[in-house]
């Protein structure tokens, strides 16, 4: 017999109605149905959402830490994407 | 004037992202020891979490009221779920879960020395939840502070669940010491069994405890396992008197100079014996955690089997 896992799994839960899928963890299935069922019974005993989404972790692609000051750096010197860097005056209103 | 950044180590700037409280995530850098040390710790804490079910799944066909028994199922859930969320945690530093639960099957993988006592009576499980998840939690909250991200999310998650148990532990002992005198000396009972064992779970002091200085430095651990035990006393002992019952240790009294309770010393003898394997049953916990275990693989193979079973059928009919 070999020894084989079960695929490693995300899940990521709607808390409520209007709201995005946030990822909670992770947990061991043999398929997706079985991950949707795991997910029930591991991350909404309490409550905690109206729906799961899985996605096995291996078709996941993630930045690079390495690569996180090119990839994120130049946005920290652009203040003027932001409203605050305008100066309004007092008497505008509604702006 | 030329970034230190440049001079620094990439121990040294993996401190200083410590040192300012910048969580550590699993893709980035990290000593080869930091991340040991967090596979040995998040990984103990999971068995202890799946070993932790033993001790309470004894008492489930045998609570008292169809509550109770409700109660305790879900507490049983939680702690299966507390050990997933934990296992994950682990995962992501580059073990598997194959591997972790090989250790733990080994005997070379420890688990909290707490499931090693045995439960006795009703009042464990009142004891269980009152004092033993009392003190985890108590190790527990600051680990939501920890510095490896993962970790501390699966930590608010589990302190969220935790309280409840706490909480179902108090109303077991709470009811019982309202109830017949001799349900009351049934409490009293497992307090003492149970006291000192509890006092134990915050680990060795801190001057046997050669790994805190590191860890803490790490921010893994945020308080010292005297500093937390001190805590522990100082929360239980008015929580025992408000039960009408004594703690077994003649030594606790208050002291108003340090506002803290002082108390006697832990059996440390005890304390060793039992993280060897010789404690009361850490023999037949570790044996029922095989059997589960090996007596489970014929579903998780067969899992897999109708997975890919239904896989191919699926390749086919596209």
């Amino acid at each position: 017999m070999t020894q084989q896992e079960w695929p490693l799994w995300e899940v990521f839960i709607r808390s409520k109605q209007g709201l995005d899928h946030k990822h909670v963890g992770s947990l061991h299935a043999a398929d997706a149905a079985m991950a949707v069922q795991n997910a029930r019974d591991v991350y909404t005993r309490r409550l905690e959402g109206v729906s799961i989404w899985v996605v096995e972790s291996k078709h996941i692609h993630a930045s690079n830490p390495d690569d996180a000051e090119a990839f994120f750096d130049p946005a920290a010197d652009k203040v003027y994407r932001h409203p605050t860097f305008y100066e309004v005056p007092d008497s505008i209103k509604h702006m | 004037m030329e970034t230190s950044e440049q001079v620094l180590s990439p121990e040294e700037q993996f401190q200083a992202r410590i040192d300012a409280d910048i969580r550590i995530e699993p893709k980035d850098w990290m000593p080869d020891a930091y991340r040991k040390t967090l596979i040995r710790q998040i990984s103990q804490h999971a068995h202890s979490e799946l070993v932790g079910m033993l001790p309470e799944g004894n008492w489930i066909t045998r609570a008292p009221s169809l509550k109770r028994k409700s109660i305790l199922l879900a507490k049983v859930q939680d702690e299966a779920g507390h050990g997933l969320y934990l296992y994950s945690a682990a995962e992501t530093l580059g073990t598997t879960r194959d591997q972790m639960l090989a250790d733990l099957h080994s005997g070379k993988a420890k688990y909290s020395s707490i499931f090693n006592y045995p439960t006795l009576s009703w009042a464990d499980m009142g004891c269980v939840g009152w004092l033993v998840d009392g003190a985890a939690i108590l190790n527990q909250v600051p680990l939501c502070r920890t510095s490896y991200g993962p970790y501390a999310r699966a930590m608010v998650r589990v302190c969220k669940e935790e309280s409840f148990h706490q909480r179902q532990g108090f109303e077991i002992m709470q009811t019982l010491c309202e109830g017949a005198p001799e349900q009351k000396a049934m409490a009293q009972e497992a307090l003492n069994r149970w006291w000192w064992p509890t006092l134990m779970m915050f680990g060795p002091k801190d001057a046997d405890s050669p790994n805190t200085e590191q860890s803490m430095k790490w921010r893994i651990k945020r308080f010292t396992n005297d500093e937390l035990r001190q805590k522990f006393v100082d929360m239980m002992v008015p929580q025992a008197e408000f039960l009408g019952l004594t703690v077994p240790d003649e030594k606790v009294k208050w002291n108003e100079e340090r506002q803290a309770y002082d108390f006697g010393e832990v059996n440390w003898d005890e304390f060793w014996a039992v993280v060897k394997g010789n404690g009361l049953c850490n023999h037949e916990r570790l044996q029922a955690r095989v059997s589960a275990h090996d007596e489970g693989a014929w579903v998780r193979e067969a899992a897999l089997a109708h997975a890919a079973k239904r896989a191919a059928k699926e390749a086919v009919a596209a």
